[in-house]
């Protein structure tokens, strides 16, 4: 079985600009393997051609890609859940290139620095031992905590492409919600007031972009629309 | 916090809240005309005792500021996406303001006359 790849090269100290190199594996009849172990292999014919990653299973964030159009964890996605006569790999959009598939994600992390991604607590209330939570209170930062910042939802977004530097985008805002909601965090108020202008969070028109490629499933749309709603509360 | 002066409201709550309401008036000022020319026989005299009516021209003018608002508001944040160029931003916007903004005027002269 062949498969043929299409992929973006770019090596700045050499390339005037970008293009799209084709490469050809040849796979055990019936096989199917990940498109990391894909890109891994093609390393084997080209020692040049670069891509980040670190666990290869889907839980470090590092090897976020763009197969076939659509963002994506390369450790985890099968070549067979991708079409097509080529399978065509892109680094993510909207985010300069370092190298071949890498990007500078230096703008998605500022954004994430933005809403100061820890617990503040302004220690008024003291519990004796520790700040224990009820189940309820833990059972809210279900579908936030496991995001694990591969950028995929960010750079799928429209929003975050026009403005990454003024839009928090999706990664950071379900982070923002998942601090807001935190019953042990005490800075609810000035985190919103942070969080209240044209950009960081009302530039997200809900096209649902980011849930649609969430390699863990999590849905930053909707605390996104929690965020606008705790906002809209102390407004009106 | 992105600071910003060009849009109309203070802060992203207030742009965020002023466009909807504005939206909402647009629309149920659109089914109210639409309603309007479905369920009368349309002619000059309809249309000028319909425009004669306070409640009528008060709900004009509304949507005539309501469009002023949306538009302010709305090309703004879509100019601020598409066209990074600060000067030619800037003009695009006077010019589209200056458009709504010349729709009120020109509302308010007509209503007036009725
Ligand atoms: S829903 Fe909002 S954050 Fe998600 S892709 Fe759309 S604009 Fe971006
Ligand atoms: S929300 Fe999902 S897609 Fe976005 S950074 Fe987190 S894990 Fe990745
Ligand atoms: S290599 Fe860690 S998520 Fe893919």
């Amino acid at each position: 079985m062949k498969k043929v790849f299409s992929i973006y090269r770019y090596n700045p100290d050499v390339d005037a600009k970008p293009y799209m190199k084709d490469y050809t594996l040849e796979l055990e009849d019936g096989s199917d393997i990940m498109v990391l172990d894909a890109l891994i292999l093609l390393k084997e014919q080209d020692p040049t051609l670069s891509f980040r990653r670190s666990c290869r299973e889907g839980v470090c964030g590092s090897d976020g890609v763009n197969m076939n159009g659509k963002n994506g964890l390369a450790c985890i996605t099968p070549l067979s859940h991708l079409q097509g006569e080529k399978i065509v790999l892109r680094p993510l959009p909207g985010l300069p290139v370092i190298r071949d598939l890498i990007i500078d994600m230096s703008q998605f992390y500022t954004q994430y620095e933005k809403i100061k991604p820890y617990l503040i607590n302004d220690g008024k209330e003291q519990p004796a031992r520790e700040h224990l939570q009820s189940i309820e209170e833990r059972d809210k930062l279900d579908g936030l905590y496991e995001c694990i910042l591969c950028a995929c939802c960010s750079t799928a977004c429209p929003s975050f492409w026009w403005n990454p530097d003024k839009f928090i985008g999706p990664s950071g805002l379900l982070h923002a919600y998942r601090f807001l909601i935190d019953s042990r965090d005490t800075a609810t108020d000035e985190r919103l007031s942070e969080l209240d202008d044209a950009f960081s969070v009302f530039r997200c028109h809900g096209i649902m972009n980011c849930v649609s490629v969430c390699p863990k499933g999590l849905n930053p749309t909707k605390a996104i629309g929690h965020i606008k709603s705790m906002l809209l509360n102390r407004a009106v | 916090m992105v600071n910003n002066a060009a849009t109309l409201g203070r802060s992203g709550v207030h742009d965020f809240i002023i466009i909807r309401v504005a939206g909402i008036n647009l629309a149920l000022y659109a089914i109210f005309l639409l309603g309007f020319f479905l369920t009368n026989d349309v002619n000059y005299l309809s249309w000028k005792s319909l425009f004669s009516n306070l409640g009528m021209q008060v709900f004009t003018i509304i949507t005539l500021l309501s469009l002023l608002a949306h538009v302010w508001i709305g090309m703004w944040q879509v100019l601020t996406d598409y066209v990074k160029p600060v000067g030619l931003r800037f003009i695009l916007q006077l010019a589209l303001n200056a458009a709504a903004f010349s729709y009120v005027i020109a509302g308010l002269v007509i209503l007036w006359r009725v």
